[in-house]
Protein backbone atom coordinates (compact mmCIF):
# COMPACT_ATOMS: atom_id res chain seq x y z
CA UNK A 1 0.00 0.00 0.00
CA UNK A 2 2.82 2.90 1.03
CA UNK A 3 4.58 0.99 -1.65
CA UNK A 4 2.11 1.62 -4.08
CA UNK A 5 1.55 5.51 -3.16
CA UNK A 6 5.19 6.32 -3.37
CA UNK A 7 5.32 4.53 -6.67
CA UNK A 8 1.85 6.91 -7.80
CA UNK A 9 3.63 9.11 -6.87
CA UNK A 10 7.01 9.06 -8.22
CA UNK A 11 5.56 8.03 -11.83
CA UNK A 12 3.26 11.16 -11.67
CA UNK A 13 6.07 13.23 -10.69
CA UNK A 14 8.46 11.49 -13.91
CA UNK A 15 5.72 12.28 -16.34
CA UNK A 16 4.72 15.85 -14.86
CA UNK A 17 8.82 16.68 -15.24
CA UNK A 18 9.11 15.41 -18.79
CA UNK A 19 5.95 17.98 -19.61
CA UNK A 20 7.14 20.39 -18.03
CA UNK A 21 10.46 19.90 -19.69
CA UNK A 22 8.82 20.01 -23.24
CA UNK A 23 6.74 23.09 -22.24
CA UNK A 24 9.49 25.03 -21.62
CA UNK A 25 12.30 23.58 -24.53
CA UNK A 26 12.62 25.77 -27.11
CA UNK A 27 9.41 26.83 -29.30
CA UNK A 28 11.52 27.29 -32.76
CA UNK A 29 9.74 27.04 -36.05
CA UNK A 30 10.75 23.32 -37.18
CA UNK A 31 13.30 23.66 -40.11
CA UNK A 32 12.26 21.70 -42.85
CA UNK A 33 14.67 19.12 -44.62
CA UNK A 34 13.90 16.57 -46.73
CA UNK A 35 13.03 13.04 -45.86
CA UNK A 36 16.13 11.82 -47.43
CA UNK A 37 18.31 14.11 -44.86
CA UNK A 38 20.75 11.99 -42.59
CA UNK A 39 19.51 14.13 -39.49
CA UNK A 40 15.92 13.80 -40.79
CA UNK A 41 14.51 11.43 -38.16
CA UNK A 42 16.72 13.48 -35.18
CA UNK A 43 15.33 16.64 -35.35
CA UNK A 44 13.96 16.55 -31.70
CA UNK A 45 14.32 20.22 -31.10
CA UNK A 46 11.36 22.57 -31.57
CA UNK A 47 8.16 21.89 -32.58
CA UNK A 48 7.45 19.66 -34.72
CA UNK A 49 4.24 21.06 -36.98
CA UNK A 50 5.55 21.50 -40.98
CA UNK A 51 2.97 24.66 -41.37
CA UNK A 52 1.83 23.16 -44.38
CA UNK A 53 0.83 26.51 -47.47
CA UNK A 54 3.63 28.51 -45.96
CA UNK A 55 6.37 25.06 -45.70
CA UNK A 56 6.20 22.13 -47.13
CA UNK A 57 8.79 19.19 -47.39
CA UNK A 58 10.93 18.83 -50.48
CA UNK A 59 9.82 16.02 -52.61
CA UNK A 60 11.62 14.53 -55.55
CA UNK A 61 10.83 16.15 -58.65
CA UNK A 62 9.64 13.05 -59.58
CA UNK A 63 7.41 11.54 -57.38
CA UNK A 64 4.22 9.63 -57.79
CA UNK A 65 1.67 12.70 -57.28
CA UNK A 66 -0.40 14.12 -60.63
CA UNK A 67 -0.27 13.05 -64.50
CA UNK A 68 0.84 15.46 -66.54
CA UNK A 69 0.58 14.46 -70.89
CA UNK A 70 2.96 16.14 -73.38
CA UNK A 71 0.80 16.12 -76.07
CA UNK A 72 3.45 16.97 -78.43
CA UNK A 73 4.74 13.57 -77.69
CA UNK A 74 1.90 11.35 -77.84
CA UNK A 75 1.49 9.02 -80.42
CA UNK A 76 -2.24 7.97 -79.14
CA UNK A 77 -1.51 4.51 -79.21
CA UNK A 78 -3.57 3.80 -75.91
CA UNK A 79 -1.35 1.62 -74.42
CA UNK A 80 -1.61 3.67 -70.87
CA UNK A 81 -5.74 3.22 -71.14
CA UNK A 82 -5.42 -0.24 -71.52
CA UNK A 83 -2.66 -0.84 -68.77
CA UNK A 84 -4.83 1.73 -66.47
CA UNK A 85 -6.42 -0.93 -63.12
CA UNK A 86 -9.27 2.09 -62.66
CA UNK A 87 -9.68 2.93 -66.11
CA UNK A 88 -9.05 6.63 -65.75
CA UNK A 89 -7.77 7.16 -69.10
CA UNK A 90 -10.18 7.95 -71.85
CA UNK A 91 -9.01 7.98 -75.33
CA UNK A 92 -10.57 8.83 -78.78
CA UNK A 93 -8.42 8.31 -81.57
CA UNK A 94 -9.18 8.93 -85.08
CA UNK A 95 -6.58 8.11 -87.61
CA UNK A 96 -4.88 10.81 -90.18
CA UNK A 97 -4.67 10.71 -93.89
CA UNK A 98 -1.31 11.12 -93.76
CA UNK A 99 1.81 11.21 -91.11
CA UNK A 100 0.99 14.66 -89.45
CA UNK A 101 4.43 14.88 -87.60
CA UNK A 102 7.07 13.07 -85.29
CA UNK A 103 7.50 13.22 -81.61
CA UNK A 104 10.71 13.93 -79.90
CA UNK A 105 12.04 10.74 -80.09
CA UNK A 106 11.36 10.24 -83.89
CA UNK A 107 8.62 8.03 -83.59
CA UNK A 108 6.03 8.57 -86.51
CA UNK A 109 1.95 10.07 -85.43
CA UNK A 110 -0.71 8.89 -87.32
CA UNK A 111 -3.41 9.51 -84.79
CA UNK A 112 -5.00 12.39 -83.91
CA UNK A 113 -6.11 12.42 -79.66
CA UNK A 114 -10.01 13.53 -80.45
CA UNK A 115 -10.39 13.21 -76.55
CA UNK A 116 -7.51 12.56 -73.73
CA UNK A 117 -8.72 12.71 -70.42
CA UNK A 118 -7.38 11.80 -67.20
CA UNK A 119 -10.02 11.25 -64.08
CA UNK A 120 -7.80 12.22 -61.15
CA UNK A 121 -10.54 11.75 -58.91
CA UNK A 122 -10.16 7.97 -60.43
CA UNK A 123 -6.76 7.80 -60.56
CA UNK A 124 -4.60 5.60 -57.52
CA UNK A 125 -1.39 6.59 -58.22
CA UNK A 126 0.50 2.96 -59.47
CA UNK A 127 2.55 4.68 -62.12
CA UNK A 128 1.73 1.98 -64.71
CA UNK A 129 1.04 4.55 -67.60
CA UNK A 130 3.88 6.09 -67.34
CA UNK A 131 5.74 3.05 -67.72
CA UNK A 132 4.35 1.25 -70.67
CA UNK A 133 4.04 4.61 -72.43
CA UNK A 134 6.98 4.07 -75.46
CA UNK A 135 7.37 8.03 -75.91
CA UNK A 136 7.64 8.48 -72.40
CA UNK A 137 5.24 11.42 -72.73
CA UNK A 138 2.84 10.71 -69.77
CA UNK A 139 4.82 10.98 -66.37
CA UNK A 140 4.15 11.99 -62.56
CA UNK A 141 4.77 15.10 -62.23
CA UNK A 142 5.52 16.83 -58.06
CA UNK A 143 2.29 18.14 -58.06
CA UNK A 144 -0.30 16.71 -55.10
CA UNK A 145 -1.98 19.76 -53.99
CA UNK A 146 -4.93 20.25 -55.54
CA UNK A 147 -8.47 21.20 -54.62
CA UNK A 148 -11.53 22.01 -56.78
CA UNK A 149 -15.04 23.21 -56.25
CA UNK A 150 -16.46 20.82 -59.16
CA UNK A 151 -15.83 17.04 -59.28
CA UNK A 152 -15.25 17.59 -62.73
CA UNK A 153 -12.42 19.82 -62.70
CA UNK A 154 -10.62 16.77 -62.00
CA UNK A 155 -11.00 15.39 -65.08
CA UNK A 156 -7.45 17.18 -66.92
CA UNK A 157 -8.42 17.33 -70.60
CA UNK A 158 -5.06 16.94 -72.40
CA UNK A 159 -6.02 16.89 -76.04
CA UNK A 160 -5.12 20.34 -77.39
CA UNK A 161 -8.17 19.69 -80.33
CA UNK A 162 -11.55 21.47 -80.69
CA UNK A 163 -14.77 19.48 -81.40
CA UNK A 164 -15.15 21.26 -84.85
CA UNK A 165 -10.64 20.18 -85.92
CA UNK A 166 -12.01 16.80 -84.74
CA UNK A 167 -15.25 16.58 -86.96
CA UNK A 168 -12.95 17.91 -89.77
CA UNK A 169 -10.45 15.66 -89.49
CA UNK A 170 -13.08 12.81 -89.06
CA UNK A 171 -14.73 14.52 -92.48
CA UNK A 172 -11.08 13.61 -93.94
CA UNK A 173 -11.09 10.54 -92.50
CA UNK A 174 -14.24 9.22 -94.11
CA UNK A 175 -13.78 10.93 -97.30
CA UNK A 176 -9.99 9.14 -97.50
CA UNK A 177 -12.16 6.11 -96.83
CA UNK A 178 -14.93 6.06 -99.01
CA UNK A 179 -12.22 6.85 -101.55
CA UNK A 180 -10.23 3.69 -101.24
CA UNK A 181 -13.33 2.06 -100.39
CA UNK A 182 -14.62 3.52 -104.14
CA UNK A 183 -10.83 2.27 -105.39
CA UNK A 184 -11.03 -0.97 -103.72
CA UNK A 185 -14.48 -1.90 -105.80
CA UNK A 186 -13.19 -0.31 -108.91
CA UNK A 187 -10.13 -2.04 -108.74
CA UNK A 188 -12.40 -5.45 -107.86
CA UNK A 189 -15.17 -4.49 -110.59
CA UNK A 190 -12.17 -4.45 -113.36
CA UNK A 191 -10.55 -7.04 -111.95
CA UNK A 192 -14.36 -9.40 -112.50
CA UNK A 193 -14.65 -7.64 -115.64
CA UNK A 194 -11.09 -8.57 -116.97
CA UNK A 195 -11.85 -12.06 -116.22
CA UNK B 1 -31.73 52.74 -4.74
CA UNK B 2 -27.85 53.00 -5.41
CA UNK B 3 -26.74 49.95 -3.62
CA UNK B 4 -28.90 48.31 -6.45
CA UNK B 5 -26.52 49.58 -8.60
CA UNK B 6 -23.42 48.56 -6.88
CA UNK B 7 -24.84 44.80 -6.78
CA UNK B 8 -25.94 44.87 -10.72
CA UNK B 9 -22.26 46.46 -11.44
CA UNK B 10 -20.62 43.48 -9.55
CA UNK B 11 -22.97 40.85 -10.72
CA UNK B 12 -21.99 41.89 -14.38
CA UNK B 13 -18.94 42.56 -13.19
CA UNK B 14 -18.25 38.71 -12.13
CA UNK B 15 -20.65 37.96 -15.19
CA UNK B 16 -17.49 39.67 -17.14
CA UNK B 17 -14.67 37.81 -15.41
CA UNK B 18 -15.66 34.40 -15.94
CA UNK B 19 -16.40 34.96 -19.72
CA UNK B 20 -12.85 36.66 -19.85
CA UNK B 21 -11.49 34.17 -17.93
CA UNK B 22 -13.15 31.80 -20.44
CA UNK B 23 -11.87 33.10 -23.05
CA UNK B 24 -8.24 33.66 -21.95
CA UNK B 25 -8.04 30.14 -20.41
CA UNK B 26 -8.92 28.04 -23.67
CA UNK B 27 -6.57 30.02 -25.18
CA UNK B 28 -4.18 28.91 -22.56
CA UNK B 29 -5.32 25.36 -22.80
CA UNK B 30 -4.20 25.48 -26.07
CA UNK B 31 -0.99 26.80 -26.02
CA UNK B 32 -0.08 25.25 -23.38
CA UNK B 33 -0.96 21.31 -24.46
CA UNK B 34 0.61 22.52 -27.61
CA UNK B 35 3.70 23.25 -26.22
CA UNK B 36 3.80 20.25 -24.19
CA UNK B 37 3.27 17.72 -27.34
CA UNK B 38 6.03 19.61 -29.40
CA UNK B 39 3.35 21.85 -31.82
CA UNK B 40 2.73 25.10 -32.10
CA UNK B 41 -1.26 25.35 -31.19
CA UNK B 42 -3.19 28.58 -32.57
CA UNK B 43 -1.09 30.37 -34.77
CA UNK B 44 -3.49 31.95 -37.67
CA UNK B 45 -6.21 34.46 -36.03
CA UNK B 46 -3.84 37.47 -34.77
CA UNK B 47 -0.92 37.67 -33.63
CA UNK B 48 0.34 34.54 -31.91
CA UNK B 49 -3.25 32.93 -32.47
CA UNK B 50 -4.85 35.50 -29.89
CA UNK B 51 -8.04 35.99 -31.52
CA UNK B 52 -8.99 32.24 -31.68
CA UNK B 53 -11.35 32.09 -29.04
CA UNK B 54 -12.66 35.10 -29.75
CA UNK B 55 -13.41 34.30 -32.82
CA UNK B 56 -14.21 30.54 -31.60
CA UNK B 57 -17.20 32.21 -29.49
CA UNK B 58 -18.47 34.42 -32.52
CA UNK B 59 -18.88 30.97 -34.33
CA UNK B 60 -20.48 29.43 -31.63
CA UNK B 61 -23.08 32.44 -31.40
CA UNK B 62 -24.16 32.34 -34.96
CA UNK B 63 -24.86 28.52 -35.12
CA UNK B 64 -28.16 26.87 -34.83
CA UNK B 65 -29.36 25.97 -31.57
CA UNK B 66 -30.57 22.36 -32.30
CA UNK B 67 -33.10 20.17 -30.01
CA UNK B 68 -33.37 16.94 -30.53
CA UNK B 69 -36.57 15.50 -32.21
CA UNK B 70 -36.15 12.59 -28.86
CA UNK B 71 -34.71 14.84 -25.96
CA UNK B 72 -36.76 15.99 -23.03
CA UNK B 73 -36.94 19.76 -24.32
CA UNK B 74 -37.06 21.55 -20.82
CA UNK B 75 -34.57 19.46 -19.42
CA UNK B 76 -32.40 19.80 -22.28
CA UNK B 77 -32.11 23.17 -22.77
CA UNK B 78 -32.37 24.68 -19.12
CA UNK B 79 -29.45 22.32 -18.30
CA UNK B 80 -26.93 24.47 -19.92
CA UNK B 81 -27.77 27.52 -17.71
CA UNK B 82 -27.99 25.87 -14.44
CA UNK B 83 -24.61 24.62 -15.04
CA UNK B 84 -23.15 27.61 -15.56
CA UNK B 85 -25.47 29.92 -13.22
CA UNK B 86 -24.36 27.26 -10.40
CA UNK B 87 -20.62 27.78 -10.79
CA UNK B 88 -21.41 31.75 -11.57
CA UNK B 89 -23.05 32.01 -8.18
CA UNK B 90 -20.01 30.08 -6.71
CA UNK B 91 -17.89 33.41 -7.19
CA UNK B 92 -20.41 35.67 -4.94
CA UNK B 93 -19.09 34.59 -2.02
CA UNK B 94 -15.32 34.62 -2.86
CA UNK B 95 -12.84 37.61 -1.23
CA UNK B 96 -10.90 39.27 -3.42
CA UNK B 97 -9.29 41.80 -0.86
CA UNK B 98 -9.26 43.15 2.27
CA UNK B 99 -12.52 45.12 2.17
CA UNK B 100 -13.30 43.71 -1.11
CA UNK B 101 -16.35 40.92 -1.26
CA UNK B 102 -19.37 40.71 -2.52
CA UNK B 103 -20.98 39.29 0.13
CA UNK B 104 -19.55 38.59 3.13
CA UNK B 105 -21.55 35.89 3.94
CA UNK B 106 -20.89 33.79 7.50
CA UNK B 107 -21.94 30.53 5.65
CA UNK B 108 -19.89 31.51 3.10
CA UNK B 109 -18.12 28.74 2.68
CA UNK B 110 -20.97 26.25 3.26
CA UNK B 111 -22.80 28.13 1.10
CA UNK B 112 -20.25 27.86 -2.21
CA UNK B 113 -19.91 24.23 -1.42
CA UNK B 114 -23.77 23.49 -1.97
CA UNK B 115 -24.03 25.67 -4.73
CA UNK B 116 -21.39 24.07 -6.50
CA UNK B 117 -23.20 20.70 -6.30
CA UNK B 118 -25.90 21.95 -8.26
CA UNK B 119 -23.61 21.83 -10.70
CA UNK B 120 -24.26 17.87 -10.46
CA UNK B 121 -28.39 18.56 -11.22
CA UNK B 122 -27.69 20.32 -14.04
CA UNK B 123 -24.80 17.74 -15.46
CA UNK B 124 -27.59 15.19 -14.50
CA UNK B 125 -29.69 16.74 -16.16
CA UNK B 126 -28.39 17.38 -19.27
CA UNK B 127 -27.14 14.10 -19.54
CA UNK B 128 -31.05 12.71 -19.07
CA UNK B 129 -32.62 15.21 -21.17
CA UNK B 130 -30.36 14.54 -24.41
CA UNK B 131 -31.77 11.22 -24.68
CA UNK B 132 -28.60 9.75 -26.04
CA UNK B 133 -26.68 6.81 -24.46
CA UNK B 134 -23.38 8.45 -24.46
CA UNK B 135 -24.48 12.03 -22.55
CA UNK B 136 -26.79 9.58 -19.87
CA UNK B 137 -23.04 7.34 -19.57
CA UNK B 138 -21.71 10.39 -19.51
CA UNK B 139 -23.70 12.38 -16.60
CA UNK B 140 -24.02 9.02 -14.58
CA UNK B 141 -20.54 8.98 -14.14
CA UNK B 142 -20.05 12.18 -13.70
CA UNK B 143 -22.29 12.61 -11.26
CA UNK B 144 -21.07 9.59 -9.48
CA UNK B 145 -17.67 10.96 -9.23
CA UNK B 146 -19.02 14.29 -8.19
CA UNK B 147 -20.69 13.05 -5.26
CA UNK B 148 -18.14 10.97 -3.74
CA UNK B 149 -14.88 13.00 -4.01
CA UNK B 150 -17.39 15.81 -2.77
CA UNK B 151 -16.34 13.29 0.98
CA UNK B 152 -12.35 13.85 0.59
CA UNK B 153 -13.11 18.03 -0.24
CA UNK B 154 -15.60 18.25 2.28
CA UNK B 155 -13.03 16.80 5.54
CA UNK B 156 -10.31 18.61 3.56
CA UNK B 157 -12.14 21.61 4.31
CA UNK B 158 -13.50 20.94 7.54
CA UNK B 159 -9.67 20.65 8.76
CA UNK B 160 -9.38 24.09 7.40
CA UNK B 161 -12.32 24.96 9.40
CA UNK B 162 -11.45 23.46 12.57
CA UNK B 163 -8.43 25.55 12.56
CA UNK B 164 -10.07 28.76 11.30
CA UNK B 165 -13.02 28.55 13.46
CA UNK B 166 -15.37 29.98 10.94
CA UNK B 167 -16.92 29.21 8.02
CA UNK B 168 -16.74 33.10 6.39
CA UNK B 169 -14.48 33.29 3.26
CA UNK B 170 -13.42 36.73 4.31
CA UNK B 171 -12.03 35.29 7.95
CA UNK B 172 -10.65 32.87 6.69
CA UNK B 173 -8.23 34.81 4.64
CA UNK B 174 -7.74 37.90 6.99
CA UNK B 175 -6.27 35.15 9.39
CA UNK B 176 -3.57 34.31 7.15
CA UNK B 177 -1.70 37.44 6.83
CA UNK B 178 -0.45 40.26 8.80
CA UNK B 179 -3.90 41.99 9.46
CA UNK B 180 -4.84 38.83 11.40
CA UNK B 181 -6.40 39.95 14.69
CA UNK B 182 -5.79 36.61 16.68
CA UNK B 183 -2.12 35.43 16.63
CA UNK B 184 -1.12 33.01 13.47
CA UNK B 185 1.90 30.50 14.05
CA UNK B 186 3.79 28.91 11.81
CA UNK B 187 4.02 24.97 12.16
CA UNK B 188 2.10 25.66 15.62
CA UNK B 189 5.30 27.56 17.08
CA UNK B 190 6.53 30.06 15.99
CA UNK B 191 4.66 33.66 16.15
CA UNK B 192 4.73 34.84 12.61
CA UNK B 193 1.62 37.56 13.11
CA UNK B 194 3.81 40.18 12.66
CA UNK B 195 5.61 38.91 9.96
CA UNK B 196 3.01 37.72 7.83
CA UNK B 197 4.01 36.50 3.86
CA UNK B 198 3.92 33.04 3.21
CA UNK B 199 4.38 31.73 6.81
CA UNK B 200 1.44 32.72 7.29
CA UNK B 201 -0.55 30.77 5.40
CA UNK B 202 -2.66 27.58 6.65
CA UNK B 203 -0.59 25.51 4.81
CA UNK B 204 2.01 26.27 7.00
CA UNK B 205 -0.25 26.78 10.66
CA UNK B 206 -0.26 22.97 11.02
CA UNK B 207 1.87 20.03 8.70
CA UNK B 208 -1.08 18.30 8.32
CA UNK B 209 -3.19 21.17 6.08
CA UNK B 210 -0.33 20.93 3.73
CA UNK B 211 -1.49 17.30 3.02
CA UNK B 212 -5.61 18.41 3.31
CA UNK B 213 -4.39 20.89 0.74
CA UNK B 214 -3.38 18.18 -1.70
CA UNK B 215 -6.70 16.00 -0.62
CA UNK B 216 -8.72 18.71 -1.96
CA UNK B 217 -6.42 19.68 -4.91
CA UNK B 218 -7.16 16.71 -6.18
CA UNK B 219 -10.73 16.61 -4.91
CA UNK B 220 -11.18 19.61 -6.61
CA UNK B 221 -9.98 18.20 -9.83
CA UNK B 222 -12.52 15.49 -9.45
CA UNK B 223 -14.90 17.71 -9.04
CA UNK B 224 -14.72 20.39 -12.02
CA UNK B 225 -14.57 17.06 -14.48
CA UNK B 226 -10.49 17.52 -15.15
CA UNK B 227 -8.43 15.03 -16.94
CA UNK B 228 -6.81 12.62 -15.23
CA UNK B 229 -10.68 12.79 -13.48
CA UNK B 230 -12.39 13.27 -17.11
CA UNK B 231 -14.13 9.57 -17.53
CA UNK B 232 -17.76 12.16 -17.62
CA UNK B 233 -16.52 13.44 -20.90
CA UNK B 234 -13.80 10.87 -22.23
CA UNK B 235 -13.88 11.06 -25.82
CA UNK B 236 -11.88 8.35 -26.56
CA UNK B 237 -15.05 6.46 -25.08
CA UNK B 238 -18.16 8.90 -25.16
CA UNK B 239 -17.94 11.55 -28.31
CA UNK B 240 -18.42 14.46 -25.50
CA UNK B 241 -20.47 13.00 -22.76
CA UNK B 242 -22.98 14.83 -21.14
CA UNK B 243 -22.89 17.73 -23.69
CA UNK B 244 -22.40 15.55 -27.01
CA UNK B 245 -26.43 16.66 -28.05
CA UNK B 246 -25.37 20.88 -27.35
CA UNK B 247 -24.72 23.07 -30.30
CA UNK B 248 -23.88 26.76 -30.30
CA UNK B 249 -24.70 29.11 -27.52
CA UNK B 250 -25.54 26.07 -25.25
CA UNK B 251 -22.80 24.14 -25.57
CA UNK B 252 -20.48 27.66 -24.84
CA UNK B 253 -22.20 27.78 -21.70
CA UNK B 254 -21.50 24.92 -20.82
CA UNK B 255 -17.76 25.21 -21.95
CA UNK B 256 -17.57 28.59 -19.70
CA UNK B 257 -18.83 26.61 -16.93
CA UNK B 258 -15.55 24.14 -16.92
CA UNK B 259 -13.62 27.10 -16.97
CA UNK B 260 -15.46 29.32 -14.55
CA UNK B 261 -15.54 25.92 -12.10
CA UNK B 262 -11.59 25.46 -12.82
CA UNK B 263 -10.70 29.20 -11.89
CA UNK B 264 -13.70 29.06 -9.12
CA UNK B 265 -12.15 25.70 -7.08
CA UNK B 266 -7.96 27.04 -7.75
CA UNK B 267 -9.68 30.04 -6.26
CA UNK B 268 -11.51 28.34 -2.99
CA UNK B 269 -8.06 26.38 -2.87
CA UNK B 270 -6.16 29.75 -2.49
CA UNK B 271 -8.26 31.28 0.15
CA UNK B 272 -8.41 28.53 2.31
CA UNK B 273 -4.74 27.11 1.68
CA UNK B 274 -2.31 29.61 0.15
CA UNK B 275 -3.13 32.28 2.02
CA UNK B 276 -6.19 34.29 0.01
CA UNK B 277 -5.37 37.52 -0.89
CA UNK B 278 -2.63 37.90 1.36
CA UNK B 279 0.87 38.42 0.13
CA UNK B 280 3.90 35.71 -0.36
CA UNK B 281 6.31 38.46 0.91
CA UNK B 282 7.08 38.70 4.96
CA UNK B 283 8.38 41.56 6.78
CA UNK B 284 12.08 41.12 7.14
CA UNK B 285 13.27 43.44 9.78
CA UNK B 286 13.29 47.21 8.25
CA UNK B 287 11.92 45.58 4.88
CA UNK B 288 8.43 45.46 5.51
CA UNK B 289 7.46 43.58 2.32
CA UNK B 290 4.17 42.79 3.90
CA UNK B 291 2.85 45.79 4.85
CA UNK B 292 3.88 47.27 1.18
CA UNK B 293 2.25 44.70 -0.50
CA UNK B 294 -1.57 44.45 1.30
CA UNK B 295 -4.31 46.32 0.34
CA UNK B 296 -7.47 45.72 -1.81
CA UNK B 297 -5.23 46.67 -5.23
CA UNK B 298 -2.43 43.74 -4.15
CA UNK B 299 -5.26 41.33 -2.66
CA UNK B 300 -6.67 41.18 -6.30
CA UNK B 301 -3.18 40.78 -7.75
CA UNK B 302 -2.01 38.12 -5.18
CA UNK B 303 -5.24 35.95 -5.77
CA UNK B 304 -4.98 36.24 -9.25
CA UNK B 305 -1.32 35.32 -9.80
CA UNK B 306 -2.10 32.57 -7.03
CA UNK B 307 -5.30 31.16 -8.86
CA UNK B 308 -4.15 31.47 -12.61
CA UNK B 309 -0.73 29.26 -10.82
CA UNK B 310 -3.08 26.45 -9.54
CA UNK B 311 -5.20 26.68 -13.36
CA UNK B 312 -1.86 26.32 -14.72
CA UNK B 313 -0.92 23.46 -12.43
CA UNK B 314 -4.46 22.11 -13.47
CA UNK B 315 -3.53 22.16 -17.14
CA UNK B 316 0.07 20.98 -16.63
CA UNK B 317 -1.42 17.57 -15.41
CA UNK B 318 -4.41 17.31 -17.51
CA UNK B 319 -1.81 17.24 -20.62
CA UNK B 320 0.42 14.84 -18.68
CA UNK B 321 -1.26 12.20 -16.83
CA UNK B 322 -3.60 9.52 -18.95
CA UNK B 323 -7.52 9.52 -17.55
CA UNK B 324 -8.66 7.25 -14.26
CA UNK B 325 -10.25 3.98 -15.20
CA UNK B 326 -13.91 3.92 -13.14
CA UNK B 327 -13.23 1.55 -10.61
CA UNK B 328 -8.93 3.10 -9.65
CA UNK B 329 -11.58 6.65 -9.77
CA UNK B 330 -13.72 5.17 -6.95
CA UNK B 331 -10.46 3.39 -5.14
CA UNK B 332 -8.40 6.28 -4.45
CA UNK B 333 -11.49 8.62 -3.37
CA UNK B 334 -13.14 5.96 -1.04
CA UNK B 335 -9.64 3.73 -0.12
CA UNK B 336 -7.39 6.45 0.08
CA UNK B 337 -8.09 10.15 -0.04
CA UNK B 338 -11.07 9.54 2.46
CA UNK B 339 -9.55 7.82 5.37
CA UNK B 340 -6.66 10.37 4.64
CA UNK B 341 -8.76 13.60 4.85
CA UNK B 342 -10.64 12.24 8.06
CA UNK B 343 -7.00 11.88 9.42
CA UNK B 344 -6.85 15.42 8.76
CA UNK B 345 -9.70 16.07 10.72
CA UNK B 346 -9.52 14.57 13.63
CA UNK B 347 -5.77 15.71 13.77
CA UNK B 348 -6.97 19.20 13.45
CA UNK B 349 -9.47 18.88 16.89
CA UNK B 350 -6.21 17.61 18.35
CA UNK B 351 -3.87 20.36 17.08
CA UNK B 352 -6.81 23.29 17.90
CA UNK B 353 -6.97 22.01 21.20
CA UNK B 354 -3.23 21.36 22.09
CA UNK B 355 -1.35 23.56 20.44
CA UNK B 356 -3.61 26.80 19.39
Amino acid sequence: MNNKVINGFTTAWKGLSLTIRHLFASNAKRKVVPASDNNYFKQLEGTNTIQYPKQSLPIPEVGRYQLDVEMDDCIVCDLCAKICPVNCIDIESIKATEVIGQTSDGSKKMLYAAKFDIDMAKCMYCGLCTIVCPTECIVMTNQYDRTVFELSDLTYKFSDMTAEEAAEKQALLDKQLAEKQAAKLAAMKQKEGGV
Amino acid sequence: MSFYLTYFAIGIGLFAFSAVFALVGVYAERKVSAFIQDRLGPTETGKFGMLQTLADGLKLIQKELIVPAAADKLLFIMAPAIIFIAVYMGFAAMPWGPGLVPTSLNLGLFYIFAIISIETLGILMAGWGSNNKYSILGSMRSVAQIISYEIPAGFAIISVVMIAQSLNMQTIATQQGILSTEGVKFFGFWDVSKIGGIFAWNIFRAPHLLIAFVIYFIASLAESNRAPFDIPEAESELVAGFHTEYTGMRFAFVFFSEYSMMFLVSMISVVLFLGAWNTPLPNIGALHLADWTTGNGWGIIWILIKSLALVGIQMWIRWTLPRLRVDQLMSLCWKVLTPLAFACMLISGVWRIFLM
